[in-house]
């Protein structure tokens, strides 16, 4: 941390205050101006824990998986923040966060921290400040940062711009193999987990995947491990960290670590430039006539959407 | 690109303390809260009063709902204002649905729960209630 100039609320997290933690993530989710101190003092501190994403399908058991998996690591003494993430609705702007119903825990347990958050209006599986959200658990001292998404589509992946591993978690019976040779969620994989394996068709689809990662060229050295889980009659949990580790292990091995997290902030920071230019941009096309024409001769068809938006990206760059 | 400079939405935990299966109830006043635009932390059954304030102090909630059918509100409730107090967050209010006798209502109400909803009262509401509760908290 920067010393004395850290706000009061990043020395708190950093001496493991749970309130200021709560109170600086909510800060964080609403953009609100307090947040911007914290997260510039604490980033120095973050980059330390594993950020572990669950990501698949709804009902697939992400909730349940993630409540036994914290168990596990804190029997062997490992601290565990949770970020559970689930959709607000297009409609109201509500949203109902259910993925604590599956967590169990004693509560007098400072060893874990489990937050929802909504995943207000960002498509792609995660809410738009949730890897903030796990900057400030990795800085609040956790071990590892375990983040679950929301039952996801083919196309939702935005876990991969936050998570070190990736586990994709499916169950028996979603398709035949032709489904894992589609694009997308399959593609993000560090490791895949077939939960509800107490049912039948595990063994299947535990083949068709090892079929997928037989073919992948991704990775040389690395091999996606196929894990098969039960939460119900209880197995694999051991087997499933294990897999954790050894890509986690690989990152180390192989260097990917240092260049995926360089890929990941060059994506957040040109993220963030282009947030601040479109809100500008939008901003000048309220009050800006010259804009406004630009506009009517589009509507007018006089003039093609690319050549106006060429014109305005040259006035914007010109105007420096 | 959605601008940040909308309102931030309440954040509510729903709870159901002690041992009744009965969360019909809090379910639908989960949902009318969602559709009033709130983002409501749904705990669900069988919570210890030690949980549902950790899960409150953890998820930075402006307002906690109450949900009980068994009868055990007035040992379950005040040990919840109690606890909430003891961590120095009294100012979260807290309201509370169910099987109440209006006796008990009087009594919980004095000692700190904000407002009491009983069978036949309108979602309509109880989200104005919670509307209310929660805003001079922030």
């Amino acid at each position: 941390m920067t010393g004395v100039r850290a706000p009061p609320a990043a020395r708190a997290i950093v001496r493991g205050d749970r309130r200021a933690l709560a109170r600086a993530i909510t800060a964080v989710e609403n953009g609100s101006p307090e947040a911007d101190p914290i997260l510039r003092a604490l980033y120095p501190n973050t980059g330390r824990a594993p950020i572990v994403g669950f990501t698949g399908p709804l009902g697939v058991g992400k909730s349940s998986l993630i409540n036994a998996l914290v168990g596990h690591l804190r029997e062997s003494g490992r601290t565990v923040g949770v970020i559970a993430v689930d959709p607000s609705s297009p409609f109201s702007g509500g949203s109902v966060l259910g993925d604590r119903i599956r967590f169990s825990r004693r509560a007098d347990d400072d060893g874990v921290f489990f937050r929802s958050m909504a995943s207000r209006g960002a498509v792609g599986g995660v809410a738009g400040t949730t890897r903030e959200v796990a900057r400030l658990l990795d800085a609040a001292g956790f071990d590892l940062v375990l983040v679950e998404t929301v039952g996801s589509g083919q196309v939702d992946i935005a876990i991969r711009d936050i998570a070190t591993t990736r586990v994709v978690v499916l169950v028996p019976h979603l398709g035949d193999e032709v489904q894992t040779l589609k694009a997308g969620l399959f593609e993000i994989a560090d490791v895949f987990c077939v939960n509800k394996s107490d049912l039948p068709g595990s063994e299947a689809a535990q083949r068709d995947l090892m079929e997928l990662v037989s073919l992948g060229p991704k990775h040389a050295e690395y091999r996606i491990p196929i894990v098969r889980t039960s939460t119900f009659q209880p197995s694999g949990l051991t087997e499933l960290w294990a897999a954790v580790e050894s890509h986690e292990a690989y990152l180390d091995r192989s260097g990917e670590r240092t260049t995926g997290e360089r890929a990941r902030l060059t994506q957040e920071i040109v993220g963030r430039v282009r947030d601040r230019v479109g809100v500008e941009l939008a901003a000048r096309l309220e009050r800006d006539a010259t804009l406004r024409h630009l506009i009517d001769q589009v509507v007018a068809r006089t003039l093609d959407p690319r050549s106006a938006a060429e014109r305005l990206y040259r006035g914007r760059s010109a105007r420096r | 690109m959605p601008s940040k400079a909308k309102t931030a939405p309440i954040r509510v935990l729903i709870a159901k303390p002690g041992l009744d299966g009965h969360d019909r109830g809090a379910k639908v006043v989960a949902r009318a809260l969602r559709d009033a635009g709130m983002e409501v932390i749904y705990a669900g059954l069988r919570q210890t009063p030690e949980e549902i304030v950790r899960a409150a102090l953890e998820e930075d909630v402006d307002l906690i709902g109450l949900s009980i059918l068994s009868g055990a509100h007035m040992a379950l409730f005040p040990k919840i204002l109690a606890l909430l107090k003891k961590e120095h967050a009294g100012r979260i209010p807290v309201f509370a649905g169910g099987i109440i006798p209006d006796e008990d209502a009087r009594r919980l109400k004095k000692a700190g729960i904000r407002a009491i909803f009983g069978p036949g009262t309108t979602l309509d509401e109880i989200v104005r209630t919670a509307q209310g509760l929660a805003r001079p908290a922030r």
